[in-house]
């Protein structure tokens, strides 16, 4: 989360009623919500009403420039498709991405469990220093803390990113219409799921990677076909498509309304989900985004994901209405339809 | 996804909903009572009530394991999995059900372990894992799910694994269906019978419904064809003045249901002589408990239960929501005190409870659209 | 809490009877068949699973019947409404 810098008020009152943080409050639906706009917002951004974005873009001295982080707590660190380190480096630069901005440097910290083999911490930044040559991204510099056996459940990373705004684009969530098309980069629930699969705690098997990566050549590519029609992106990590497309419909104040046939799912993810009653649009995805563009854009938009590699399962997944103001709505083809809220609770913890 | 997709074709889905159309007509208004929470789900999640027409109204019936659960009973749960090394495992529908201390997930927040497990054999598996601890599963759920607790129990037995109990809270569907009958508020002119409780008891235990109290029962699958086919077959015995059980769910659903399946629960378990439904009260011969040959796995039997009545504020209109006497909204409370975030009655935390799935599906479509009319 | 779904039969372990794998759109899970003793499936049959237990078979033959049925309905109303046409009595 980020806004616009302001002075911030020490002396607010919060209004995150909660006694104690549960893990609700880290799972990235309606509790994380609470907290941020309840106690963070208040007291760090003092008067700033405006919505909360992935990155905030700043003025400093004439120079524009976006300003990111993001910290990684999943478990397991190592998972079929990344580990924690590539979701650090991707993860950080699709926040900027997705505010529109190319991360130009990374800084890293590492919070590491004493007792943390030595080959494990290599082979985690080895990784990360893979996955930042692959999006272009330099790592310019760090810090490392070291707590006791059992305070830190191996390590923890987190990763601040600093960009330069993309021309042609501007994010506002106050600048969707009714009739603008809601696109969808490609499959979702694959990263939550391979994560939730690779804990072993259940007795299943699928076929099916994160789907951890850089978003930004798509999103380059998205901006250069389409940018001036470009309203909104997000990525949307925890608490999966409904809970950013809430965010979305709340900050406009209009309906999102999803076509439930059009949403690309992978099988096994489809599979996994109805095993276990979980919803695909609430499971997080970690190299996937969405944007909201002008209808007369959206062809263009479309064609040109298509022409790029991983871009070829996106697709429109809905629009924007009046109604239901304020809500997400999905609809199918049969003529039933259902509100979807943000999630709600905490069905899959440590994801990202 | 085979035997699910076919039951979700559009084409299929119009046709059925045209002929419900037609045969529905205008003049009549038809109440059938959907007994199990699983329906209640789909109803919502398929959006059938778009596509049912206004003269048939569905009715949310009590089977939903918990949502008739009283908070007396997860409270005296919760105080076993506060002993030291035991752990409390449970399904994922009952993590965040309030007892009068908070619920299973927030006593884990405070430092209790507390387990999420797919299957009564994950329970099992934990306590082979764990040794030195003591592992309580809270069984819950109609016939469906006990004949899988019994199976368990029997194979901890064999085996014997004894850091392994069931704190168990069964429940049978027909005292529940039986109880809506005797209530004398309720109107009802037929049942969208349990589809998954059938696989085990089969359709005869039905049959007092149609004979005894006259009305039409048809045993439905789940999916939205399922449903709506299951409409169709119970307005064609309601325009002739019919009342017979059928069975729309044959693929899955045996008329004599599952002879192993009933095996497994005689075996491991007995009616307990009256069992509280939370909002209902005490009805007689309508729970399970352990038999005394499998005393040492009765988590009641092997711990000391408070068993306090923990008594549902006078507010929360549960009980009448449960017997589809009131619609969730009119619940008093419904929206306001009592939200899916932060539910008072168990009917808004299970995802099945009509609360729950009204306040998720229908409200919201409803407060959109009067916002909107507002602004 | 009724959340029962099919899954295919891929392959029944060697060394416990009861203990199968199946398969659900690509996701492979090991489910118990203890309850199916009086009726037990093969690799290749599909079986309705809830809490990890098959609780009963699946009959493609009643499945089919099913879709058949369903796929009837507008022909019969088709031919209702040629038969009302007549000017006969309401066959209902």
């Amino acid at each position: 989360m980020s806004a616009p810098a302001t002075i911030p008020a020490e002396s607010a009152p919060i209004r995150f009623r909660d006694t104690q943080i549960e893990m609700a409050h880290g799972a990235g639906g309606k509790a994380s919500r609470r907290l941020v706009e309840g106690l963070f917002a208040p007291l760090l951004f003092g008067n700033a009403t405006g919505p909360l974005g992935d990155a905030a873009h700043i003025d400093i001295g004439g120079a524009k420039v976006a300003i990111t982080t993001d910290s990684f707590v999943v478990k397991p660190l190592t998972f079929p498709g990344g580990s924690i380190g590539e979701l650090a480096v991707n993860g950080t630069v699709n926040d900027l991405a997705v505010s529109g901005a190319k991360a130009e440097a990374l800084v890293v910290t590492y919070v590491l469990e004493a007792g943390l083999p030595t080959s494990l911490l290599e082979a985690e930044v080895r990784a990360m220093a893979r996955a930042a040559s692959a999006a272009g991204v330099r790592i310019a510099g760090g810090d490392t803390k070291v707590v006791e056996h059992g305070k830190a459940d191996q390590m923890y990373i987190t990763t601040s990113g600093i960009g330069r705004p993309l021309r042609g684009v501007t994010i506002d969530p106050s600048a969707v219409r009714p009739g603008d098309k809601v696109l969808l980069s490609g499959p979702i629930g694959d990263h939550g799921i391979t994560i939730l699969l690779a804990r072993g705690e259940l007795d299943l098997e699928a076929d099916l990677r994160s789907d951890t990566r850089s978003v930004l050549p798509l999103v380059e590519a998205l901006v250069n076909a389409a940018g001036p029609g470009i309203r909104w992106m997000r990525d949307p990590t925890r608490g999966g498509v409904a809970t950013s497309l809430n965010e979305l419909a709340r900050d406009c104040g209009l309906g999102v309304v999803l076509l439930e046939d059009q949403i690309p799912v992978r099988d096994a993810v489809r599979g996994a989900c109805e095993l276990l009653g979980l919803d695909p649009l609430h499971i997080a995805n970690e190299g996937q985004f969405l944007a909201v563009m002008a209808p007369e854009y959206a062809d263009a938009a479309i064609n040109a994901l298509a022409m790029m590699p991983g871009g070829g399962e996106a697709q429109v997944i809905g629009e924007i209405r009046e109604q239901p103001a304020g809500s997400v709505l999905v609809t199918t083809l049969y003529g039933g339809s259902r509100i979807i809220d943000m999630l709600v609770g905490d069905p899959l913890p440590r994801i990202c | 996804m085979r035997f699910v997709d076919e039951f979700r074709e559009p084409e299929l889905i119009s046709k059925t909903a045209e002929e419900i159309r037609r045969l529905a007509g205008t003049k009549r208004h038809y109440r059938m009572m959907e007994v199990c929470g699983g329906h209640t789900h789909a109803i919502y999640r398929f959006g059938l009530k778009d596509i049912l027409p206004e003269n048939i109204e569905l009715i949310h019936g009590p089977g939903c394991p918990v949502c008739v659960l009283p908070m007396g009973r997860i409270d005296d749960g919760l105080s076993v999995a506060q002993q030291p090394d035991v752990i409390f495992a449970a399904f994922g529908d009952m993590m965040r059900v309030p007892g009068t201390q908070g619920s299973p997930l927030e006593h884990k927040a405070r430092g209790m372990d507390v387990r999420i497990v797919y299957s009564p054999s994950d329970a099992l598996k934990l306590a082979r894992l764990n040794p030195d601890k003591h592992v309580m599963f809270f069984a819950i759920g109609f016939e469906t799910t006990a004949p899988s607790t019994a199976l368990t129990l029997m194979r901890a037995k064999a085996e014997g694994i004894r850091n392994f109990s069931v704190f168990c809270n069964h429940v049978t569907i027909i005292p529940a269906i039986r109880a809506i009958l005797d209530s004398p508020d309720m109107r009802l002119d037929a049942f969208i019978g349990p589809g998954h409780v059938s696989t085990v008891i089969g359709c005869r235990p039905y049959e007092w419904i149609a004979q005894n109290e006259h009305k039409p029962i048809v045993v439905s699958g789940f999916e939205p064809l399922d449903m709506l086919q299951s409409v169709v077959m119970l307005l064609h015995q309601l325009r002739k003045g019919e009342a017979r059980v059928e069975n729309q769910y044959k693929r899955v659903v045996p008329w004599e249901g599952n002879r192993a399946a009933l095996r497994a629960m005689a075996e491991v378990f007995q009616l307990r002589p009256y069992f509280e439904w939370r909002g209902m009260g005490f009805i007689s011969q309508s729970a399970l408990r352990l038999r005394d040959s499998y005393a040492e796995w009765d988590a009641e039997q092997r711990f000391v239960i408070p068993g306090i009545r923990v008594t549902d504020p006078k507010a929360a209109q549960c009980g009448e929501v449960l017997k589809g006497v009131l619609k969730p909204h009119q619940c008093k409370l419904f929206g306001r005190e009592c939200t899916p975030e932060h539910p008072i009655g168990a009917l808004m935390v299970s995802s099945e409870g009509s609360c729950a799935a009204y306040f998720n599906y229908e409200h919201r479509k409803a407060m959109a659209s009067s916002l909107s009319s507002i602004a | 809490m009724c959340l029962a779904i099919p899954g295919k039969i891929v392959e029944i372990s060697s060394e416990n009877r009861d203990c199968a794998l199946v398969d659900v759109v690509g996701v492979r899970r090991k489910i118990d068949l203890g309850l199916l003793h009086d009726d037990m499936p093969v690799a290749g049959d599909w079986v309705l699973i809830h809490v990890g237990f098959a609780m009963s078979k699946i009959s493609e033959h009643d499945a089919t019947d099913q879709m058949n049925t369903l796929r009837a309905l507008g022909e019969i109303d088709g031919a209702m409404q040629e038969v009302q046409g007549y000017g006969l009595e309401d066959v209902n």
